[in-house]
């Protein structure tokens, strides 16, 4: 039987150790996964991991995939210390992006400088008015956010929908369901000549600015006390409702902010389809991150490098994207699995001992 | 519209809502013992691909069935074992499980896209079929159909009037205590997982079996999200699981017929009426509880680690 | 650092055929001329969903798999699935266009975009796009077929069949594709049954088999004693085969699903197209255009027809050759709209550029359209 005993303070040497025993597993369980179906594992692995990051080109890509994955990621990581379940970030992010695009669409005439950092605002606001909606139905009727959050994505993907096919359709589109482009002033400043755009910069400043409010200030240690203790926070004088208000808005703007630079970036338009489930996806990622805003840049870039990667499998060696999937599953679980090791201490006994007295201090009601 | 119409509908209606009860009640349960579990769509789209498998490969569709549960059980064992004995978060782990169902789902079905399945048979049971109106309604089914609402009567039954119930509550709410009083919370948590994991599968059977006999990927569609999202909204009660699961079938089935009817509302709103009529009535319930209790278990998504 | 997102002027598109070639024969024809001829070409695929869709996607595939087996080892081709449209489109076609592809195919319309800006940067490299309309450089071609033609011989074997004489249509996406079909049919059906009707019900997807299931049994329970649709799933098929009615499939032969159901269905081939452009590019010949070619071509195939008395078998038959022939339209006047409006005076044809941007019914549609 494995049992887990809590170590006193978490450990440095496990929080090194831990990506590395992940990393390892994940590889031998490709190498095995990839003979048994036929394919030569070096390669395989090679094109995973190692291919996305050699190429410039892709090198940007990947980033390209990472900026609203880390953002969004960032905003859940708030969200979730405060233990409040925001799993809706992918309604919010398409709030966001149409919030964002009203002015491009509804009044293209409407030119200058000012353009973007309006749009950047409204898609902010966008998401973060959508994602009030569960914070107040969970504080005023006590409704459950994963419900209502979860629901309200299907709701914003009909209503964008509805949006691109009907009062916002392209007048000269031949009534394919897509706005028009959008114009100069209202897309992303690109970096060089790719399809990296600056907005990957802002990305990459929120995330600091976050992790900086959550670990240095008054604000951050609320929202972290609410989440793990919320008596004390109440003794604290933290309100509970206010926390879960803010944070929910918190995620939810940033998730807004993300689809209206995906929109304004390598899209460039509002179409029926506009994140291929990054909403989703960023969930992982902030546990992958272990909750720390700072680490879901990094946590980003590591999911898509195996994006991208199965992609260059694909088309390389003919590795299924099925596989891919696999993979990916089994990469999470060894990743989460061997995160244990730097809270716990694993031991193996015969038989689990009956009857214990808890100690409180060590029963430790954590996310991680 | 005259009884037979709506007769029809009813029966429409119960094919829609049978494998979001199935998995909503596995769900149900695991909940209840504290456990969250966001895995159960790939559990499903695996018993899906499984199911159909079984049942080409056993020439029958109740061989189907048993694949499906074992699929699914097969895939909630990977989830408990992370969530339990290393106690990672379940939230993650969840997504993660759908991925890796989604996958494996992909790859076991493979050899079998564009072939017609073996459909269920449907089971009438002697002389309660013959009454009228009821009978078509409720008794002329197949087995998937009778376990979904035995499972609610039983889960029901189980959960409020017997220690094994009482149990797995216990367990849900407040695992130290649990603990300290000897239940051993990690294999019941095992158990009650696993039963998630056969119900789960069993939804995804229901799909390539009865629903739309044959295997496509992503035919689970969904489905198994809203699954978790009826548990919540059932505030953890199994007969509330079975009028929220019906209340989603109604509503989706009903939007076809205004559409098939002529009633001129974009098909988006109405497509999306399910998903807020599900919302509304959540928020309606929440809020005549408000007073009591919340009815979530206490320790829903909280890592378990014995202490010593 | 900043580029600019120009906004190039969309060429009005769709002067099909005649109108196509003109305006390729207007472009710097620098991709044709120099072109040389391969010993070996690389053809590459791009998929909205998974092959294993048994669909539209499914098709393709199929489409790709002649292309191996016509051309051998002169060919090698390469292929993702599940390519979502957006950001991610891009990439992927950038990334076939970088590998050494010669040639590639963007199978769904929402790559159209993504196709026109990988195609700037990769002149060398031939683009085809499917059901798009831009052409923006001289390295992009078009091609769509002409599902339209299939659903009007559907519309004459449903009226001629139906005793209730009222359809049901399953449909996807309110895009002009799938209005042409829903007005294709009801026209083919009203010239059997003036008073022929047609219940619509949207889905708003292209592929949930439960969904469409659903969709299948409310409209049956609405009193329609025939099946058709427009997306992708073998699920209405097997529904209309457990009600003992019948219907037709669509994008592949759906017999298998039911044997004893099924009328005839509409396929997808877009072997002989694939072929035919991959050998132009080893060939040294290929050149921009723009195709929509329907049944004449054979891109727009009518499976066996099943499960109908001979006359309408003959019926069918004789339709199908006609459009085949070209010697008839489905779009021939005199049509009116939904509204009451004459669209089309008597003998007169629909221009392709009206078909290729419909977005209204013609009457006799018990539905409204979505506007």
């Amino acid at each position: 039987m494995i049992r887990l005993e809590a170590r006193p303070r978490p450990s440095w040497w496990a929080a090194l150790a831990s990506p590395v025993i992940a990393l390892v597993l994940t590889l031998l369980t490709g190498c095995l996964l990839l003979l048994a179906f036929g394919k030569d594992p070096i390669k395989g692995l090679y094109y995973l991991f190692i291919d996305p990051i050699t190429v410039w080109w892709s090198l940007e890509e990947v980033l390209v995939k990472a900026t609203p994955l880390a953002l969004i990621a960032a905003g859940l990581s708030v969200c979730f210390r405060a233990n409040v379940w925001n799993i809706g970030a992918e309604g919010q992010f398409i709030v966001g992006a149409i919030a964002g695009s009203a002015l491009p669409v509804v009044l293209p005439e409407v030119q200058g400088p000012h353009v973007l950092p309006l749009m950047l605002l409204c898609g902010t606001l966008g998401g973060a008015l959508f994602a009030l909606i569960p914070a107040l139905l969970r504080v005023r009727f006590g409704a459950n956010e994963i419900l209502v959050s979860l629901m309200l994505v299907y709701v914003a993907e009909l209503f964008l929908d509805w949006l691109v096919r009907g009062p916002w359709r392209n007048p000269a589109g031949f009534n394919f369901p897509e706005t028009r482009q959008f114009h100069e002033w209202a897309t992303m400043p690109i970096v060089g000549d790719s399809r990296l755009n600056i907005g990957i910069f802002i990305a990459i400043a929120c995330c600091a600015v976050l992790a900086f409010v959550l670990s240095r200030t008054y604000f951050g240690f609320g929202v972290r006390l609410s989440g793990t203790a919320p008596r004390a926070a109440r003794f604290a004088g933290i309100s509970r409702n206010r926390t879960i208000l803010l944070v929910m808005a918190l995620s939810g703007g940033l998730a807004g902010l993300a689809g209206i630079m995906e929109v304004a970036g390598p899209i460039g338009q509002l179409r029926i389809q506009i994140s291929p489930g990054y909403g989703f996806t960023a969930i992982i990622v902030a546990f992958l991150a272990r909750l720390n805003p700072v680490g879901a840049i990094a946590a980003a870039f590591v999911l898509s490098v195996t994006y991208i990667g199965g992609e260059a499998a694909q088309i390389a060696i003919g590795i299924s994207d099925k596989i891919t999937r696999v993979f990916q599953g089994a990469l999470l679980f060894f990743v989460l699995g061997s995160d244990v090791l730097i809270r716990y201490r694993i031991t193996w006994t015969r038989r689990t001992p009956v009857i214990q007295t808890p100690e409180p201090a060590a029963v430790e009601r954590t996310s991680t | 519209m005259s009884t037979d119409i709506v007769l029809a509908i009813a029966l429409t209606v119960m094919t829609a809502s049978t494998p979001l009860l199935l998995a909503a009640i596995g769900e149900l349960v695991v909940e209840r013992s504290g456990v969250l579990n966001l895995g159960v769509e790939g559990m499903m789209i695996v018993g899906a691909a499984a199911g159909f498998a079984g049942a080409q490969l056993t020439g029958s569709a109740y061989g189907g069935v048993a694949f499906a549960a074992v699929a699914g059980a097969g895939l909630s064992l990977v989830f408990a074992v992370f969530v339990l004995l290393l106690a990672t978060n379940q939230y993650a782990t969840g997504l993660a499980t759908t991925l890796l169902g989604i996958g494996i789902a992909g790859l076991v079905g493979q050899g079998y896209v564009g072939q017609p399945g073996i459909k269920l048979e449907q089971v009438p049971i002697p002389l309660l079929s013959d009454l009228p109106v009821i009978g078509p309604l409720l008794f002329q089914h197949d087995v998937l159909f009778y376990l979904s609402l035995a499972l609610v009567v039983c889960v029901s039954f189980v959960l409020f009037r017997t220690r094994l119930g009482l149990t797995i509550r216990a367990v849900g709410d407040n695992h130290d205590s649990a603990h300290a009083i000897g239940y051993n919370v990690v294999a019941i948590r095992f158990a009650t997982i696993a039963f998630g994991g056969i119900c789960a599968g069993l939804a995804g059977g229901y799909l390539s079996l009865v629903y739309t006999p044959q295997w496509v990927e992503g035919m689970s569609a969904g489905r198994g999200w809203i699954a978790v999202a009826l548990v919540v909204f059932a505030a953890w009660r199994p007969l509330r699981c079975l009028a929220g699961a019906y209340l989603f079938g109604t509503v989706l089935i009903l939007q076809f017929h205004a559409q098939a009817a002529g009633v001129p509302i974009p098909s988006q709103f109405l497509s999306a009426l399910p998903y807020l009529a599900t919302m509304i009535v959540l928020v309606i319930v929440s809020a005549n509880r408000l007073s009591r209790h919340s009815a979530a278990p206490a320790c829903l998504g909280q890592a378990f680690v014995p202490s010593k | 650092m900043v580029l600019k997102r120009s906004s190039v002027a969309v060429f009005t598109r769709r002067a099909w055929c005649g109108g196509a070639l003109a305006l390729a024969a207007l472009m710097p024809l620098s991709a044709g001329a120099h072109a040389q001829a391969l010993d070996k070409v690389k053809a590459c695929f791009v998929y909205v969903g998974p092959v294993g869709d048994f669909g539209w996607s499914y098709q393709h595939d199929e489409g790709r798999k002649a292309v191996e087996a016509a051309l051998g080892d002169k060919v090698e081709t390469a292929f993702l699935e599940s390519v979502k449209e957006g950001a991610d489109a891009e990439r992927a076609i950038e990334r076939f266009a970088r590998s050494g592809c010669n040639i590639i195919f963007t199978t769904s319309f929402g790559y159209m975009d993504p196709t026109n800006k990988v195609a700037a940067k990769y002149p060398k490299v031939k683009f085809e796009h499917a059901t798009g309309y831009k052409r923006l450089h001289p390295n992009v071609s078009t091609y769509d077929s002409r599902f339209y033609e299939g659903r009007y011989v559907l519309g004459q074997i449903a009226a001629l069949v139906s005793k209730t004489g009222v359809a049901g249509y399953i449909a996807s996406f309110p895009i002009p594709e799938v209005v042409q079909g829903i007005n294709s049919f009801i026209l083919g059906a009203q010239s059997i049954n003036p008073d022929f009707k047609l219940k619509v019900v949207w889905v708003n997807t292209w592929f949930d088999p439960g969904k469409e299931a659903d969709a299948a049994k409310s409209l049956i329970d609405q009193g329609v004693d025939l099946l058709t649709q427009h997306t992708d799933s073998t699920a209405p098929m097997q529904v209309a085969a457990e009600r003992g009615l019948k219907a037709f499939g669509q994008a592949s032969n759906m017999i298998k699903f039911g044997p004893k159901t099924q009328l005839t269905s509409i396929i997808d081939d877009w072997a002989p197209y694939y072929v035919e452009r991959v050998k132009a590019v080893l060939a040294g010949t290929w050149k921009q255009q723009a195709t929509w070619n329907g049944m004449d071509s054979g891109h727009v195939v009518m499976a066996p027809f099943t499960n109908m008395p001979d006359d309408v078998k003959k019926k069918a038959e004789a339709t199908t050759a006609a459009i085949k022939s070209k010697t008839f339209h489905p779009f021939t006047g005199p049509i009116t709209k939904q509204d009451g409006t004459v669209w089309l005076k008597a003998g007169e044809v629909a221009t392709d550029k009206d078909l290729s941007s419909m977005n209204f019914y013609v009457k006799g549609v018990d539905d409204t359209l979505p506007k």
